[in-house]
């Protein structure tokens, strides 16, 4: 471990932290069955959401009623109880490491709003990718990878090959 | 004990949350205590000034389907009833480039904008807020992506298959690989101009 933030902040080696991430990785195919995901959450929540409002409209289609609707509780779902985890383990070590603090993290050289407008038009690209893909970088590509599957790793030489070119287009917003 | 204690029926299923919130906290503080809940860190892979994506995300590759098969091999886990993502060629593909665009737009992927808006990173919030508009959007228009969707499919496919190798061979390669990864980061992140964040 060692102090590379002026602020006081610590981060772990990053050898140390893949191990400790590997390690997790592991217990929950060891306990579980299954990989560790992020994206299946929001899924899940967006899926119960319309089915609170508009149930009609999740039972006619064909994406919504296969996780909402019928006797299906999609709220009481691992991949979402998961997540809450991930947003408590994630807490514990901004504490532990004196990294709470609100605030929007960007290039010197751009505008908190050109990054929260572009941190919102990445987000929403993402999450449909990550459906088409039937999983993100967590659910698709790493747990995928660690059960050696074909298509986890097919996706994600198509997520980093594609961000490689993508980010030198747009390095004006990050160098 | 053998794996997986819930699937076979060890532990009782009403666990399974439980060990899910557990596991889901060791996966938070994983990645934010490498620093994942920085988009500027995460984006550095790409310019070459940081490399703590590749490091870390080949790492715990490499531990996880190692040790999957020493549990396997030591027969502490029935590799059978471990859930691997089927193989749909065309979605794979596809969303993995749609996703590629997302990440390099946003600086995060689902997981890690989740870690960052934890630690009180306002993008890290609005990324993880974009994503139900992405995948209300999807929902949405499935039927013009149904195609797409279910195209390709290969079922559970594993990539030792594809090369015609066993496992043990294919995560050998893997390991070679990774390391030879960790040391050309190392080389070109001396090379590369510091970049302050």
């Amino acid at each position: 471990m060692k102090k590379i933030k002026n602020d006081g902040s610590f981060y772990l080696n990053p050898y140390l932290g893949g191990v400790i991430l590997g390690t997790v990785l592991l217990l929950s195919f060891y306990i579980s069955g299954r990989g560790l995901g992020a994206s299946g959450a929001v899924k899940n929540t967006v899926a119960a959401t319309v089915n609170v409002i508009a149930p009609q409209h999740v039972e006619k289609s064909a994406y919504y009623s296969q996780f909402a609707g019928g006797d299906k509780e999609p709220m009481s779902n691992w991949l979402v109880y998961e997540v809450l985890g991930v947003l408590a383990g994630a807490f514990i070590s901004g504490i532990v490491f004196n990294r709470l603090k609100l605030k929007v993290e960007h290039s010197p050289k751009i505008t908190s709003r050109r990054r929260l407008l572009f941190a919102l038009a990445g987000g929403l690209v993402f999450g449909f990718g990550a459906q088409l893909a039937r999983g993100c970088t967590s659910g698709a590509a790493l747990s995928g990878m660690a059960v050696l599957s074909f298509g986890g790793y097919i996706t994600m030489v198509a997520i980093f090959g594609t961000a490689f070119v993508v980010a030198w287009i747009l390095r004006k917003n990050w160098i | 004990m053998i794996g997986p204690i819930i699937s076979s029926g060890i532990v009782s299923p009403a666990w399974d949350n439980i060990f899910a919130v557990l596991l889901g906290m060791g996966f938070g503080f994983a990645l934010e205590s490498s620093g994942f809940s920085s988009s500027r860190k995460i984006i550095g892979t790409f310019f070459g000034y940081d490399f703590v994506v590749v490091k870390v995300f080949f790492t715990a590759a490499i531990v996880a389907s190692m040790g999957l098969l020493y549990l396997s091999y030591f027969g502490l886990v029935d590799y059978s009833l471990l859930y691997i993502q089927p193989t749909f060629l065309t979605s794979a593909i596809v969303g993995g480039i749609i996703m590629g665009i997302g990440f390099s737009m946003g600086g995060f992927c689902p997981g890690t904008s989740l870690c960052a808006a934890a630690v009180g990173r306002i993008d890290g919030l609005v990324f993880f807020g974009g994503m139900f508009i992405g995948v209300f959007l999807f929902s949405e228009s499935f039927s013009l992506f149904e195609n797409m969707f279910y195209s390709g499919s290969q079922g559970a496919k594993m990539i030792n298959e594809a090369f015609g190798i066993s496992p043990e061979l294919f995560t050998f390669f893997l390991v070679l690989a990774a390391v030879g990864m960790f040391f050309g980061a190392a080389w070109v992140q001396k090379k590369v101009k510091k970049v302050e964040y």
